[in-house]
């Protein structure tokens, strides 16, 4: 294939695979939910429910406060966009980098903050009590969980040299040595951690929460109604997604298309479907299992995870 | 509790839900006919209906039955209905008790900050005609004398399972 | 005579124009002329500097113009790029100062002190000597005096902030001084060529780093030599806090290069890790600092002792690399470093002209007093926001480009068989990295609390947007951060150059290619996946926004009550506070709750005041002793001046019999 082409048809699967996570982003969450519900006694609403709530909030009319800005119009598109275009870098269905966007984990980081930081500002913008409170506890966690990331994402390119995730994945995949290796494991579960806190899971946060005072991403989005809730939940649950998609294919790397044959890319379709669900319903097991911390316990468990992570480093270096 | 403990707990607990009743028909619960919700409101709100509840002056025994209602043996969330915090998540503004002098300017606030297409719910004999509180030197009068109401459900208190019934009448499921 | 030297002699001549304009007019008509000469002045120098990047050569020698040496400047490509830098925050500062500069602020010594300040900060990279890059050093230090005490000269804070950056600046002259001197002892000639013959091993080259680095480092507000940064910029005139801070602590990052670079380069490994150590002091420090400060211009302030310690840290890499032979790394940190000046150089130059602005329309500079300021201050909030997001090295802007060359260099500057490396690597990855994370913070604190939520005072729910000049000035400062932003390849290409850099070039849509460690960036063709990925949605949203609109509620939603005050928002301070008690051991805060009881029972309280003040540890901790003892030695040393005419003649002759002890021996 001559090299436009290739590119065209690398585009077109970028495209279907962040199709793919957007038809899945709402299940995830609704697998956390359902597979809760099951352990917590009850029936549960169905692994579709995310989708019903978003079909529904999409047809309703949002209403703004009085001295809304354009942030609160803006943001929620801001999030959902940073939530798509993660789900297009992050190597999901196939591990090869775009040659114009390669999927530099220092990139994906970034585009990920772009988010955060449009829903802190959504918090701030109507001037509530909680939008503020909300907004002030995501920014300091995202501020301490950064280190981590960056010492976990040097930790897993020391072995291939790069922080191009593709390349990471594919190194895993051909020498699953390297999987099990100190380095590699402390580095994914000091991932994990980060994920979790990031994303506003137990024990960070409790996205299931309806006191106000222990809220924190429920906090921040209080004053978003109507398509602009939707924008935001879907967007949340698409960083979810591709994050989990991710632990997977440096858990389990195996199945993601290595070259762009329909056979192959439909089989990475199934692979990282199955692994995404898998770990959904782990997540939400697991969180049955905790209680969320006191706010200011966070700090020591993202200050544990950074140890980890550090070790992870110096790990590699011994190992290696 | 250790993991082990919990795990065993889970496991002997089981599913306590009890298995889904009838669909509900399309007339509203209660002996006497009440008010109808829209349609197109429905159909807006199939599948999912978020909660707000307003307490606008009730005696609490509702508030139990509602609690139980989202509680894991009616488990109304398994037919799409959730009690969120923010009433600009909602769909659904859930009224229990007389509404009292002081918590009628609030309960207009609430409704207000709800997006349409939006119901409301008053929940008891309350919130329905003021019940056994009627001419209470606090009472304002019963929820339909300060917000439109589009569903009740009778009874002092409603028991869970016709919340749940109307609920489902809410989400169609 | 060449373009280049047209370029310099135009900058004098300009220079003096400025300053006549500035003692002749009267009025607004001296803001409009003494303004405009002031921007052709910096313009002259921009001009200069980009005919120094691309590799025009040229000097301009006055040999009458200094008693020992002649003045003479010859800017070289690394000079180029500072001059450029400094000419183009020179420009914009000067159009935004036409509109700002009122009352004190545009009195004659200010509009004057101005021209000086930008010819001085002009001189100082493109002079080729000693004495003509200490002669522009001294014009900038004594200029800038001035500046900070134009506005406010009446308040005590203003007068102190001026002693301690005087007797700052005057400090890295004198360490300046002695460590060119010990230089220029080892050779014949002060001219910077000449110098460069020195051994960068032998004892005397330490000595001299020693003293050099601590002078740059004073003047670039590097920990712990930054006492004075977050007191001068607040109270100087906002166009020349933007100057001082985008462009003049440059200089001491200029100084530094030029040391590594030209100077010593090759020096011992112990120069480079005291640089990597000072930078991530710095950083780090500085970032903690700047998260929970509250007066809007201190935390730009403290901010900019953040990136300084990036630049030096990318710089101390720079130099660790390549003494382990690392040419690849080693050149990314440099460009790193380089790409660090020019985008922070765009995006603080924005948020201080925005920090004036918003001072200029509601006379507030606490964050605690501001809000809201969106609606009334579009132009504003809009170039603040923009220059907020480089800051906080988001994408799509030269911050972010930046960051991530730093962190390639890092990551690939992994050396697991040099235990120093291979511990000095990681450490600086994470101290970046808790940067950025802070500075996230800091600015999502910044944009968010002044300009978005409801006003907090009567100043800022009374505001109203700026003059066009200021906001042409403003828009300027953000487009520069969005295009370094979207084409960092181009620009990249052109700082490697002039830094003598291999393998980096423009590759893609604008997009940057480091050959050196294989990692490419692409921020217009990032941009344009987001884009396209997002298309669907954003269609959605034109089509559900047209069939059902948004509804407009009386208030935020307040539990059923209607807010009537502000004052129940989050503020600038509760913003930070969660941050605050993590780092509660290093910012040590001081807290004071003080409860007025009601007369009749302990248990009802009447009144509940709260204090609470960040000083800045390292001033309290190690500048008060120091002040301290040097006022006993005055004190001490005013017993000797007796005022007695005998006793100073002894004096005299004893000081003349010493010299000429040393001379004979």
């Amino acid at each position: 294939m001559s090299g436009p082409l290739r590119t065209a048809g690398h585009l077109l699967v970028v495209l279907f695979q962040v199709a793919v996570m957007v038809g899945l982003a709402p299940i995830v969450a609704g697998i956390t939910r359902q597979a809760r519900a099951r352990l917590e006694g009850r029936a549960g609403a169905g692994v579709l429910q995310p989708w019903r709530d978003v079909r529904k909030l999409l047809g309703k009319r949002p209403v703004h406060a009085a001295g809304a800005s354009l942030v609160t119009r803006a943001a929620p598109m801001v999030l959902l966009a940073s939530g798509l275009t993660v789900a297009a870098l992050v190597p999901l269905v196939a591990a090869r980098p775009l040659p114009l966007v390669p999927d530099d984990l220092f990139v994906v980081v970034s585009v990920l903050l772009v988010g955060t930081v449009a829903l802190a500002l959504l918090g701030l913008d109507v001037g509530s009590a909680f939008g503020g409170m909300g907004s002030s506890r995501h920014m300091m966690i995202a501020a301490i969980v950064e280190p981590t990331v960056l010492m976990a994402v040097y930790a897993l390119s020391i072995p291939v040299g790069s922080s191009t995730l593709s390349l990471i994945v594919a190194d895993r995949r051909s020498d699953p040595t390297s999987i099990g290796s100190p380095a590699g494991v402390l580095a994914v579960v000091a991932l994990v951690v980060v994920i979790l806190a990031e994303t506003g899971r137990l024990p960070v946060d409790n996205p299931s929460t309806h006191l106000e005072l222990t809220m924190v991403h429920e906090a921040m989005i209080l004053e978003t109604s109507g398509r602009d809730l939707a924008w935001v939940e879907l967007g949340s649950w698409l960083r979810l997604a591709a994050l989990l998609g991710l632990v997977g294919n440096l858990v389990l790397p195996w199945g993601v298309a290595t070259d762009l044959s329909v056979g192959a890319v439909l089989l990475g379709v199934v692979a990282i479907v199955a692994k995404i669900a898998l770990l959904a319903g782990l997540l939400g097991a697991v969180e049955v299992a905790m209680a969320k911390l006191r706010l200011f316990r966070v700090p020591e468990l993202l200050a544990g995870s950074f140890v980890l992570a550090f070790l992870a480093v110096t790990a590699s270096y011994l190992v290696a | 509790m250790s993991l082990a403990r919990l795990a065993r707990l889970v496991a002997r607990t089981g599913r306590v839900a009890e298995p889904a009743p009838q669909r509900p028909v399309a007339s509203p619960p209660g002996d006497e006919p009440g008010p109808v919700p829209d349609p197109a409101v429905l159909h807006a709100l199939r599948g999912s209906a978020q909660v707000r509840h307003v307490d606008a002056g009730s005696c609490n025994g509702c508030e139990i039955e509602v609690a139980a209602t989202f509680g894991p043996v009616y488990d109304v969330e398994r037919y799409g209905a959730r009690l969120v915090a923010s009433p600009r998540h909602a769909d659904v503004v859930l009224v229990t008790g007389v509404v009292t002098r002081n918590m009628a300017e609030a309960l207009r606030l609430t409704l207000a900050a709800v997006p349409e297409p939006r119901l409301v719910i008053a929940l008891g004999d309350c919130a329905r005609n003021c019940g056994a509180l009627r001419g209470g030197y606090g009472v304002l009068g019963a929820v339909s004398d300060v917000v439109p109401v589009d569903l009740e459900v009778a009874g002092c208190p409603p028991e869970p399972a016709a919340i749940v019934e109307a609920l489902r009448t809410v989400t169609g499921r | 005579m060449n373009a280049v030297e047209i370029g310099l002699a135009a900058q004098g001549v300009l220079a003096l124009l400025a300053v006549v304009l500035a003692v002749r007019t009267d009025g607004a008509r001296r803001n409009v002329l003494a303004g405009t000469a002031c921007a052709a002045l910096a313009g002259a120098g921009a001009f200069t500097g980009a005919l120094a990047v691309a590799g025009h050569e040229g000097s301009l020698t006055l040999r009458t113009a200094l008693p020992l040496s002649p003045l003479s400047l010859a800017p070289d490509r690394l000079g180029g790029v500072f001059l450029l830098v400094a000419g183009l925050v020179g420009v914009v500062a000067s159009v935004y100062a036409i509109g700002y500069a009122h009352g004190a602020a545009a009195s004659r010594s200010q509009w004057a002190a101005l021209a000086l300040f930008l010819l001085g900060m002009q001189m100082v990279p493109a002079a080729a000597d000693v004495m003509t890059f200490l002669l522009g050093w001294e014009l900038m230090a004594a200029a800038s005096t001035v500046l900070v005490l134009a506005e406010q000269a009446h308040r005590a804070p203003a007068r102190e902030a001026a002693l301690w950056y005087a007797v700052m600046t005057h400090l890295s002259l004198v360490a300046l001084l002695a460590g060119f001197a010990v230089l220029a002892a080892q050779t014949d000639g002060t001219g910077f060529a000449a110098l460069a013959a020195v051994d960068p091993s032998s004892p005397e080259a330490s000595l001299a780093f020693g003293l050099l680095a601590l002078g740059f480092g004073a003047k670039a507000g590097v920990v712990p030599l930054h006492v004075w940064l977050p007191r001068a910029h607040p109270e100087a005139p906002s166009h020349a806090s933007a100057l001082m801070s985008a462009a003049m602590v440059k200089m001491g990052v200029y100084g530094l290069l030029l040391v590594t670079l030209r100077l010593l380069p090759g020096g011992p490994t112990w120069w480079a890790i005291v640089l990597v150590l000072l930078g991530a002091t710095s950083a780090l420090y500085g970032i903690l600092q700047a998260s929970v400060a509250s007066d809007l211009k201190r935390l730009l302030a403290y901010s900019t002792s953040e990136n300084i310690g990036l630049m030096v840290l990318a710089l101390g890499l720079a130099v660790l690399l390549r003494g382990e032979g690392l040419a690849g790394p080693a050149s990314v940190a440099l460009l790193a470093c380089l790409l660090l000046v020019v985008s922070h150089a765009a995006f603080k130059t924005t948020l201080f002209l925005g920090a004036g602005a918003v001072l200029h329309a509601t006379g507030e500079r606490d964050l605690d007093r501001l809000g809201g300021l969106i609606r009334t201050m579009p132009w504003t909030g809009a170039a603040f926001a923009v220059a907020a997001m480089g800051a906080a090295s988001l994408p799509v802007t030269g911050g972010f480009v930046a960051e991530w060359a730093l962190l390639q260099a890092l990551i690939h500057g992994g050396r697991p068989e040099d235990r120093l490396v291979a511990a000095t690597i990681p450490l600086a990855l994470a101290v970046v990295a808790l940067t950025a994370g802070l500075a996230l913070l800091t600015f999502a604190k910044a944009f968010g609390i002044a300009f978005l939520a409801r006003p907090r005072s009567v100043g800022a729910a009374s505001a109203h947007e700026v003059p066009r000049t200021m906001r042409a000035a403003m828009v300027a400062g953000a487009v520069g951060v969005v295009v370094i932003g979207f084409a960092p390849g181009p620009i990249a290409a052109v700082l490697a150059t002039s830094a003598g850099l291999r393998g980096v070039d423009a590759f893609g849509l604008g997009g940057l290619r480091l050959a050196g460690v294989g990692a490419v960036l692409d921020p217009a063709a990032l941009t344009l996946l987001g884009v396209l990925v997002t298309l669907p949605a954003l269609v959605a949203v034109l089509v559900l926004a047209r069939r059902r609109p948004t509804v407009p509620d009386v208030d935020a939603w307040g539990c059923g009550g209607l807010r009537t005050s502000p004052r129940m928002q989050y503020t600038a301070t509760s913003y930070a506070e969660p941050l605050m008690r993590i780092f509660d051991d290093v910012l040590q805060p001081a807290r004071d709750v003080e409860v007025t009881h009601v007369a009749e029972s302990r248990y009802l309280a009447e009144r509940v005041q709260y204090r609470q003040a960040v000083d800045d540890v390292i001033e309290v901790r190690a500048y008060a002793g120091l002040i301290r003892s040097a006022n006993r030695l005055a004190d001490r040393a005013r017993g000797i001046q007796n005022g007695s005419i005998h006793r100073y003649l002894a004096f005299s002759f004893a000081a003349l019999v010493l010299v000429l002890v040393v001379v004979a021996r």
